[in-house]
């Protein structure tokens, strides 16, 4: 059945708070709920289970700047993950019932009617904030969602990998060589269906998997994953026991754990990288990869020889090689999904060396 | 990579008269490229042959040659110029085909000129079925497989469904669809008859896919990016210029979309396009998930200008910087200052494009849309959703009541068949918006203040007034192609709804507000683009601050760059008025943008804003005719006689007094429209059935030649620009007529009073700015048939001809200027120009090609030279009509015109042409001592005679000569012109144009071609 945007006006109408007090109205879509969260945009224009369902948006509430959101449906097929992890889709104009549906059923918050362009010129200004998505105004006043706001934790200092991350080792595909680990600090499952495709067996291992454990395996993927990386400190230092023990490929959180294990800082971005579009350059040969984004913190670089990537976007580093440790990152996600492809040859790649 | 040092001149080709396929969009790609290679320090050479182009104004480039685009022109121009180099990626089909023949010629490596952008090979790659075919195999890609058939017997191994195209048809005319063997069979078996080399295309269908299409650009260093993704919202079998298409794509999921992303990447590399942009056409099936690849451009394209105006993103300046050498990372994004070329633009709105058809123009045109575009313009609509940018483009394309188009309403039904049930539910959930009478929710889905007032009963003003009542006001959002995530500092705007405004107007300098002329159509086109641009630039040069409203996006007036801040908005009261409450201009510029802005200007007033020059009251004075009659008389100046009528009865009660012919007309019309010449009742009546309300009815002032007149007027004074005379006799419409300049055959007493009556009509009118007259010349008696206080269709024409540039002079004296002030020298253009109009007959199978009227031209080109004759041959070469020098000429004529068609004859037999005639005809060229050969009429011949049409098929004619006699004899002299058209052999319709041509036979001298600053005496 076919339902028409008038009857959006029998919906309950919500809001967005920033923690700045600005307030942006909307119409409930999604689930009644209230999510507390750091309120962020994505620049992406396709891709939205995707998004939500990537464990990296833990506690987050994700504005799409994509004029219009759910055009397409939903298919299990594209969540990143078993379950969304970002607790509120924050959209201009929801583009299907489908997707308003599969919120419901996920309890997650949806706003439609969002200024959102408003709301990414805010945040863009003033950094990324904590902010509350309420699904009907009747629930929770604006004073009182603000003085609740302003009691929530912000994102800096956030361990949030122990919430996202398997408590059981699991094997994702058992056949072929190299046996790969990926650490799971929140993975995304399109870097498992890579790392498979490129040939490597893949074995998910929790975040508090030895090195010693980790060490048996023929390489070490450090996955992606949700919050500030510096309050990790256990995953660093099991990061650095393994340094030179097994070939490691680090992927965004990974990549800044590689960085803390190596004795660079990170620091938080005023509001982060999260998109389909951003091109990094290639050191080495000078080639712009176009990639998919989503972080909200980045490495300080130490010293240029060690950088083999670099964001063209705002000079920032996007990947590391330590030869001599036989450890590698990137900031981006050449897994993609959603974005484009055009990075996927690093983790081809990479099982190929280790293949070999 | 840095800018190559290795070269320093590079010619750019342009796309040559505006015809259907190719419009306004390569003169912004043009104009683009030029200012960046001028930037870059290299000298620079353009050849086009389209007057009406930025892109060849003398300003634009080092040297400007305004030259037929053929082989034998552009390379006597190499050959003068001697360029290190040739970008030939910008001018569309032509100048990708003008390269491959410079190539094959030789005449590159002769001059050792090296082509950029694009080589020879991957030109061939992306056009060569077969070639391209192979590149796209070897990515692991398809094709729709086809096959050539000859014979009935080759149809066994053809997969079903099949489309059949017959070669070299009008239109692909006899072409089909096959479900079954049956239909299969049938469908070839007419497609060989039809063709005639007997030749069919059967290829695999894949109607009824959808269908996308990626932006794609590659530098050097082998980087990609995917600039901007379309989809078309009708279904694959529609030829992409005459689908609806909106950008980003809104139907795909993030796998679908990377698969198309993928591919695109994979193909611009195998086909080998190094330093450009593509475009690349996919057709997918929606329920398979099957892809083929349909068609690559190896240029800047049509689709790329929608996708530079719908990102921000400047594809054709981007392509001219990789062309000499950069590379995508080096090239930063104008809009965002910060990031480079490299970072794809992400949309947070929506646009979509509406083509605009010209049906009404073409009675007894096929109107079905299939794989040969029909549109002759486009509009294009921004809004934060779907169906805003959809209404706001639907409404935009300035139909008249009635006119018939794909599209016509957003209703159910009048959607296509096969549309994306996607679209189709959010086009319902804006109808059910709409019903719901709620203004605020059916403001934010995009239905404008007119539709609105429709469906609760009221005008569009008064709702507007109700509305700002309760506080409901458009507000403005910047394209800055990162949807926000850099602090651009765009000047490219859209409206919106229920948002907070961004960056109001700041500063203290007066502004401006310029209207555009809106879609391409028959009558306006890139003429009055032209001038809106020069209007920006003069205004900018005085100190004011330009805005530009205007909602097509081929054009060079919706370039960011042309103004100081640009409105991409419909042209209609509301958002003129809301882009007016705005910006407070000091006035709004209405005379440079054709009949669109002109319709606006009542309502700009009553909003409580100024014209700027020319009052909406001067328009009213000489549109009313009853009111310029008046004007007329008190000045002593004459017009034909006329009468207002609004039935059959008045019309033949006022012809009795008038006498016939007479000329028929509705009031407020540009490009002639519903015009007809009636010599009898029985043509009255026809041509009063045809037409409703108010009809004028001027006496038809017959072999008289027609004038048109371009002047200036400070509101006192008044400056003769150009005199221009018409080729054709009156009754051809101006617009497609060919016409000189100066005026070959003006007597000096006729020129003093054309002179004297165009000075008294432009302060009697309250002009202040630019004017047109038109003016016929019968008997020695000078009648003025219009008058136009508004740019007109012949000023750029003239200003490249006689040197002077008429909108900037204007733009002057609306800002307050007098002429004596602007002390314009005396025109004394040392050669003579000629103006041809360019026709899409062969486009719209079914109309008859013969001028008439009713403008039918979509296009000109420019010629000049020493003499007339030069001149005329030149125009016809670079119009695509090249006149014949030896041959056979077949002739048949109307009786009034065959006392003239002896000495047509008579000249044509001294250059040593054989003649051919029919009967009637034949009878009086014999009569008088000419040696002709009898053909057949179509309508009288047996099956074994031989008649002028397979005479013209066969190729044994090189000249048609054919004037329509009445309605009777319609069906033979159609058969005549329709074969002329597929034969491409010159077909000349009127007598005039006849005697032109012959002369220009005989007379024409191989001239060098020498560059528009030479001609004019100046150095850019």
């Amino acid at each position: 059945m076919t339902t028409l945007a008038t009857d959006r006006y029998k919906r309950p109408s919500g809001y967005l708070l920033l923690e700045d007090a600005t307030v942006f109205a909307g119409v409930s879509v999604g689930a009644q709920e209230v999510a507390f969260g750091e309120a962020v945009f994505t620049t992406g224009m396709t891709g939205y289970q995707e998004t939500v369902t990537d464990p990296s948006y833990a506690g987050q509430l994700v504005c799409f700047t994509t004029a219009m959101v759910g055009n397409y449906g939903v298919a299990d097929e594209r969540g990143e993950s078993a379950q969304p992890h970002a607790k509120a889709a924050l959209m201009r104009s929801l583009g299907g019932e489908e997707w308003a549906d599969w919120l419901r059923a996920h309890s997650l918050v949806g706003l439609d009617g969002i200024d959102t362009r408003s709301l990414v010129l805010r945040l863009r200004d003033s950094g990324a904030m904590r902010a509350v998505a309420v699904s009907d105004d009747r629930a929770l006043a604006v004073p009182d969602a603000l003085e609740q706001v302003r009691a929530q934790p912000a994102m800096e200092g956030q361990a949030l990998v122990a919430e996202v991350s398997t408590k059981e080792r699991y094997c994702f595909s058992d056949e072929g060589s190299p046996h790969v680990a990926l650490v799971d600090y929140g993975a995304k499952r399109s870097i498992m269906r890579r790392l498979a495709q490129a040939g490597a067996a893949v074995t998910v291992c929790p975040h508090t998997t030895s090195a010693d454990e980790l060490a048996t395996f023929d390489g070490v993927v450090l996955s992606n994953g949700p919050g500030d990386p510096e309050p990790l400190e256990a995953e660093t230092t099991i990061v650095r026991e393994l340094l030179g023990r097994a070939p490691i490929l680090g992927i965004c959180l990974g990549h800044q754990l590689l960085g803390l294990a190596t004795g660079h800082r990170t620091y938080k971005l005023p509001f982060g990288h999260r998109g389909s579009n951003h091109p990094v350059l290639e050191r080495r040969t000078g080639r712009v990869l176009v990639t998919s984004q989503n972080h909200g913190f980045a490495v300080e670089a130490s010293d240029s020889a060690e950088e083999t990537y670099v964001s063209l976007y705002d000079g920032t580093v996007e990947g590391f090689d330590f030869p001599d440790l036989q450890a590698r990152s990137v900031q981006f996600h050449p897994e993609a999904g959603p974005g484009p492809h055009d990075a996927w040859p690093i983790l081809s790649s990479w099982v190929e060396e280790l293949r070999r | 990579m840095p800018r190559r040092t290795d070269i320093e001149s590079i010619c750019v080709i342009g796309s040559g008269p505006i015809v259907i396929g190719q419009a306004c969009e390569f003169d912004y790609a043009g104009c683009q490229a030029l200012k960046v290679l001028r930037e870059e320090g290299f000298r620079t050479i353009v050849v086009n042959s389209n007057p009406a182009t930025i892109m060849t104004d003398p300003g634009f480039a080092d040297r400007t040659y305004i030259e037929p685009l053929d082989l034998e022109s552009v390379a006597s121009v190499l050959r003068r110029e001697r360029p290190d180099a040739l970008l030939p990626t910008l001018g569309g089909q032509t100048a990708l085909n003008l390269a491959i023949e410079l190539a094959e010629g030789g005449v590159l490596d002769e001059l050792e000129v090296e082509l950029i952008g694009a080589p020879v090979e991957v030109i061939r790659r992306a056009e060569d079925r077969e070639l391209f075919r192979e590149a796209v195999r070897s990515c692991g890609l398809e094709v729709p497989t086809s096959t050539i058939v000859t014979s009935l017997s080759q149809l066994a191994e053809v997969q079903l469904p099949a489309v059949v195209r017959p070669a070299f048809t009008l239109g692909g005319h006899g072409g089909g669809f096959a479900e079954d063997r049956a239909t299969l069979a049938y469908q070839v078996e007419r497609g060989l008859w039809e063709s005639p080399i007997g030749q069919v295309l059967v290829e695999e269908s894949v109607r009824g896919w959808d269908e996308f299409e990626l932006e794609v650009m590659r530098d050097r260093a082998d980087n990609v990016v995917i600039v901007c993704s379309i989809e078309n919202l009708d279904p694959m079998g529609v030829h992409t210029g005459d689908s609806v298409t909106v950008a980003p794509q809104m139907t795909l999921s993030d796998d679908a979309y990377q698969a198309l992303r993928d591919a695109a990447a994979a193909i611009i590399r195998a086909v080998g396009v190094e330093t450009g942009g593509s475009n690349i056409q996919f057709a997918r099936n929606r329920d398979t998930s099957e892809l083929r690849v349909i068609e690559m451009n190896p240029r800047v394209s049509r689709s790329s200008a929608l996708a530079s105006k719908a990102t921000g993103y400047p594809i054709a300046k981007v392509a001219a910087k990789l062309a000499v050498g950069y590379t995508l990372d080096e090239i930063p994004n104008d809009l965002t200052r910060t990031t480079p070329a490299s970072f794809e633009p992400t949309l947070d709105y929506v646009v979509v494009k509406f083509p605009r058809f010209a049906f009404e123009k073409f009675p007894g045109a096929d109107q079905t849309l299939g794989t040969q575009m029909k549109s002759v313009g486009e509009a294009m609509g921004i809004g934060r959703t779907f169906s805003e940018a959809l209404l706001k483009a639907h409404g935009s394309r300035e139909l008249e009541a009635g006119a018939p188009t794909p599209w016509p309403s957003l209703a159910d039904e009048d959607l296509p068949e096969g549309l994306h049930p996607w679209f189709r539910k959010e086009i319902a959930n804006a109808r059910a918006v709409l019903a719901s009478g709620d203004i605020a929710a059916a403001k934010r889905a995009g239905w404008g203040d007119d539709t609105l007032g429709e469906a609760l009963g009221l005008r569009g003003a008064e709702v507007r007034r109700r509305r700002h009542e309760l506080g409901i006001r458009p507000v403005f959002r910047r394209v800055d192609s990162c949807a926000g995530e850099v602090d651009a500092a765009s000047n490219y705007f859209y409206s919106t709804w229920g948002e907070a405004d961004e960056a109001p107007p700041a500063g203290d300098k007066p502004r401006v507000v310029i209207l555009g002329s809106g879609p391409n159509r028959i009558g306006q086109g890139i003429e009055f683009d032209y001038c809106c641009v020069h209007a920006a630039q003069t205004f900018r040069s005085l100190g004011y601050e330009a805005v530009m409203v205007n909602c097509n996006p081929e054009t060079v007036s919706t370039d960011y760059d042309t103004s100081d801040r640009l409105y991409f908005e419909p042209l209609s009261p509301e958002e003129v008025l809301a882009v007016c409450d705005r910006e407070q201009p000091l006035g709004v510029v209405t005379q440079f943008g054709g009949q669109t802005p002109l319709r606006l200007a009542r309502a700009i007033e009553d909003g409580g804003y100024s014209i700027l020059g020319t009052p909406h009251e001067a328009i009213d004075l000489a549109e009313d005719r009853e009111r310029f009659g008046h004007l007329a008389e008190e000045l002593g100046i004459r017009c034909p006689p006329w009468a207002i009528v609004s039935d059959l009865a008045e019309a033949l009660d006022a012809v009795s007094e008038i006498g016939y012919p007479v000329l028929v007309r509705p009031s407020y019309v540009l490009g002639g429209r519903a015009m007809r010449i009636c010599y009898d009742s029985e043509q009255l009546e026809a041509a009063m059935a045809a037409v409703t309300g108010s009809v004028l009815l001027d006496r038809f002032i017959e072999n008289a030649t027609e004038l048109d007149v371009d002047a200036l007027c400070d509101g006192e004074d008044v400056y003769i620009g150009a005199v221009m005379q018409h080729v054709e006799e009156a009754g051809v419409h101006s617009g497609d007529s060919a016409c000189v300049l100066p005026a070959p055959s003006l007597t000096l007493a006729n020129a003093l009073e054309v002179e004297h009556v165009v000075k008294r009509l432009g302060p009697a009118l309250g002009v202040v700015g630019i004017l047109n007259v038109q003016l016929a010349i019968a008997d020695s008696t000078v009648y003025v048939l219009e008058v136009n206080p508004r740019a007109s269709r012949t000023v750029p024409f003239a200003s490249k001809a006689i040197g002077i540039n008429l909108v900037d002079a204007a733009c002057r004296l609306a800002a307050g200027a007098t002429l004596a002030e602007l002390d314009l020298p005396v025109p004394r253009p040392t050669q003579v120009s000629v103006k041809a109009a360019v026709l899409p007959f062969a486009r719209f199978p079914g109309a008859d090609p013969v001028l008439g009227p009713e403008m039918r031209s979509t296009g000109e080109v420019m010629a000049s030279a020493t003499d007339l004759p030069t001149a005329l041959a030149k125009a016809e070469r670079a119009a695509g009509r090249p006149l014949p020098t030896s041959g056979t000429a077949f002739l048949s004529v109307r009786d009034e015109d065959k006392p003239a068609a002896v000495a047509v004859a008579a000249a044509l037999a001294g250059l040593g042409f054989d003649l051919v005639a029919t009967e009637g005809t034949g009878r009086t060229l014999r009569a008088a001592g000419l040696e002709i050969d009898d053909i057949a009429k179509v309508a009288d011949a047996d099956d074994e005679d031989e008649t002028v049409v397979d005479l013209v098929r066969s190729g044994r004619c090189d000249l048609v000569i054919n004037t329509p006699q009445g309605s009777g004899a319609r069906a033979d002299g159609y058969l005549i012109r329709e074969a002329a058209l597929v034969a491409r052999v010159p077909c000349v319709t009127t007598i005039s144009g006849a005697a032109a041509a012959v002369h220009a036979i005989a007379n024409a001298r191989a001239e060098s071609a020498l560059s528009l600053q030479e001609r004019i005496g100046i150095e850019a």
